[in-house]
């Protein structure tokens, strides 16, 4: 039996790779990656304590976590080939028009 | 109330729907259509009065209407109601019946004036606030009338706008007016406070209860004198009286009705009404009297002096309105309200002769630049001749018996009072027959054409009355005599001037009027003077007429000294003036009170707004506070709008690190 903390800390570890991904990676698709990263750390410390209390709503969580980062996804990779179309880059640092 | 109601609201509301009439629609009616319905709703409340009047002696007095509850606050109750007895019959009928007579004069003065719809629509309008103020049953109603008479006196004064001197002499009267009120209101609201009522059956019920307060100075007394700031204020009193002459920029007839003959006397009404206050209140009725003697001697001495004849007979009215306080303040409160009738009479016709006679030389209004005018205008010399001998005090003329009156009771309160009442009396004749002899008498000294140049007075240029500095008369102007419409107003004002004392024949106004007086206070005797009259009434009588002699010796002084410096030896006048050279130029400059008033109150009041309530907390404290915050805000934001780099990773970081920063509040918060 795998201890809670194990799962946790795995969590923790693809949460944190998430986080320096997104802030060290300039390809907006690399980000859009470690976005991902970031969910499905959280959604496994969801289905680890909804193991660990044998209670079900942390499944359903995820379930609706997996729903709506799916529709996330075709958002924003639709969004990706609009920027790209326009801008002809994938570079975040370049796409920086809205600011004061 | 048991009997049947009179209806008596529709007094005050005729006039008010004239106003209203005339004041939506009159720019579209023709003048003749303006005319009738101003002049004919002022004289439907005039019959309505004379009906009143037909119904009066068979009421149970004070009789009493009450319409709806204005106020309700806690035990405080105000309605609208109005009151009827003896003394608001008088004030009637003096109201309707001589506003309605100047209403008629009106449309011949003004009828080639801009704005003449206006002009009715205000004139009823002042009506309508008179009327409230005379009828209201309790203070508070009568303050409605108060301000409102007020408010039309300022829009009536100020009626040639476009002249800078009419506006501000209409902002001054309202300014100085506000004075007043100041103390009006502050009574109302210790009755307020004292009595729980505005009511006069109910505070003067409680107030009877209470001892008269013969030594020092307490509730009453405090009450008295606030009643008489705010009657100093209305009836141009010491020290408010400033307002009074600068309002003559107004058209005449208004000087006529509102600055002589009615809103003016309100004050008088005021105290009269509130006599159950004073009787109690010796200190406050001796002030009534020091101010009303004092106020009389002290205009007429500047009307000595005055050449404007409207401030001549502006003076006058305010030496005159002294003598009706001087009246109240010996209690003598039928004496005050006699000589207010009689007042109306005759300086209401002054002023509209005088308004003929500035008609007649197109717009003048410097009687040194008039005289002769006796044959050219002789009905209103004639008019002129019976108001002038009946203010002078004459017999058998009204001024002769109200005066006469007044002088007699003061002369048994105080031999002071009644030497400077008689002081004012001989420099009252000397005043107004300086005024007669200057411009009915001697040459024609004036700019207006004297031949009959133009056979008809077409466009004559007195519309604008020019403030005595030039005879401005463009095209010439024939000298001539005013309309019947004027005329007709004249007469029998003349006529009232010189039967209008006999009703005091035997006595009998004052009978009629002395229940007003008398009522709800039982056991309550008026004045001290009342037993001794009873004691020796044969002493008294020889006295009277001892007093009556004394009176009418110092109107033909009056007279006889006018006729010596202005018809017999008219360049003596300015050798007198010459030879009292400072006192003289301190009377022709009224005293210096204006210059002193600037100097006192206006300037450092002007000051004191522009460096400390302007410039101070308006610019310094309010409009700084505001644009500093702007301005903080502003610097704030600049420093700030770096953080928008527009670059997302800074963006992340910044989130990232917020998020950090929760975490680790929550476990610290964990951990302790």
């Amino acid at each position: 039996m795998v201890p809670l903390s194990a799962y946790l800390l795995l969590s923790g570890i693809l949460f944190a790779c998430g986080v320096t991904g997104f802030l060290i990676k300039r390809n907006v698709i690399t980000i859009f990656m470690s976005i991902e990263l970031m969910l499905n750390g959280v959604n496994l410390s969801f289905v680890a304590f909804a193991a660990h209390w044998q209670a079900l709503s942390g499944q359903v969580f995820v379930f609706f976590v997996m729903v709506v980062a799916a529709a996330e996804a075709s958002v924003g990779l639709a969004i990706i080939i609009a920027v790209y179309r326009t801008r002809e880059t994938l570079n975040v640092d370049q796409v920086n028009l809205l600011k004061l | 109330m048991t009997e049947t109601s009179l209806h008596l609201w529709l007094i005050p509301i005729l006039p008010l729907v004239g106003t209203a009439i005339n004041g939506l629609f009159g720019r579209r009616f023709s003048r003749q259509m303006v005319s009738n319905i101003g002049v004919g709703f002022c004289g439907a409340a005039f019959l309505m009065v004379l009906f009143v009047l037909s119904e009066f002696f068979a009421l149970r007095l004070p009789h009493i209407e009450t319409y709806a509850t204005w106020i309700r606050a806690g035990s405080f109750q105000a309605d609208y109601g109005f009151y009827l007895d003896e003394l608001s019959m008088i004030m009637l009928l003096v109201v309707t019946g001589v506003g309605f007579l100047i209403h008629i004069y009106s449309v011949g003065y003004m009828w080639e004036e801009g704005g003449f719809y206006r002009f009715f629509c205000y004139l009823n309008l002042f009506m309508f606030f008179m009327l409230t103020l005379v009828l209201a049953h309790n203070y508070l109603v009568m303050f409605i009338g108060w301000e409102g008479v007020g408010l039309a006196s300022y829009l009536l004064i100020g009626f040639w706008f476009t002249k800078d001197s009419a506006a501000s002499a209409g902002k001054k009267a309202f300014i100085v007016n506000r004075i007043g009120d100041f103390g009006f209101l502050i009574a109302l609201f210790l009755l307020i406070k004292h009595f729980g009522s505005l009511t006069f059956s109910q505070v003067f019920a409680s107030i009877s209860q209470l001892p008269s307060e013969a030594s020092g100075a307490g509730l009453l007394t405090t009450i008295g004198i606030l009643l008489m700031v705010g009657a100093a204020g209305k009836s141009a009193q010491i020290p408010l009286y400033v307002w009074l002459p600068d309002a003559m920029e107004g058209p005449t007839p208004v000087s006529a009705l509102i600055h002589a003959a009615t809103m003016v006397t309100a004050g008088v009404y005021m105290v009269a009404r509130s006599h159950l206050i004073f009787d109690r209140a010796p200190s406050a009725l001796t002030l009534v009297a020091v101010i009303g003697t004092l106020t009389a001697l002290y205009a007429a001495t500047i009307g000595i002096a005055q050449t404007d004849i409207k401030k001549v007979l502006a003076y006058s009215t305010i030496s005159q309105l002294g003598y009706m306080f001087m009246a109240c303040g010996v209690a003598a409160y039928t004496a005050g309200i006699f000589h207010l009738m009689t007042h109306a009479f005759f300086k209401g016709l002054l002023f509209l002769a005088a308004g003929s006679v500035i008609h007649a030389v197109g717009g003048e209004q410097d009687m040194r630049r008039m005289g002769g005018l006796r044959r050219k205008i002789p009905w209103t010399f004639w008019t002129m001749t019976v108001a002038t001998f009946s203010i002078a005090g004459f017999p058998p003329l009204a001024g002769f018996f109200s005066k006469d009156q007044i002088l007699w009771q003061a002369s048994r309160r105080s031999v002071a009072l009644w030497v400077l009442g008689e002081s004012t009396a001989f420099l009252t004749s000397f005043y107004m027959f300086r005024l007669w002899f200057l411009t009915f008498f001697g040459q024609y000294r004036g700019a207006a054409d004297e031949t009959n140049a133009h056979p008809e007075h077409a466009g004559t240029p007195h519309s604008v009355p020019t403030a005595s500095a030039q005879p401005a008369v463009p095209w010439g102007h024939r000298i001539h005599e005013s309309p019947k419409v004027m005329l007709i107003p004249m007469v029998i004002l003349a006529i009232l001037s010189l039967v209008g004392g006999w009703v005091n024949i035997g006595k009998n106004f004052e009978k009629f009027l002395e229940p007003a007086f008398s009522r709800g206070v039982a056991g309550y005797t008026l004045t001290e003077a009342a037993p001794q009259a009873s004691k020796a009434v044969g002493e008294q009588g020889g006295r009277e007429l001892q007093s009556t002699l004394i009176s009418v010796c110092a109107a033909a002084l009056g007279l006889l000294l006018a006729w010596l410096l202005y018809q017999r030896h008219p360049e003596l006048p300015a050798h007198i003036a010459a030879s009292l050279n400072g006192l003289y130029s301190a009377v022709v400059n009224k005293y210096y009170v204006d210059e002193l008033y600037a100097f006192l109150f206006v300037k450092p009041l002007i000051e004191g707004s522009r460096k400390v309530l302007w410039q101070g907390i308006d610019q310094g404290i309010i409009d700084a506070s505001v644009n500093d915050a702007a301005r903080g805000a502003r610097q704030v934001s600049d420093s700030l709008r770096h953080m928008q780099s527009g670059n997302l990773r800074s963006y992340a970081g910044w989130i990232a690190l917020g998020a950090a920063a929760v975490i680790a509040y929550m476990i610290w918060i964990a951990l302790t």
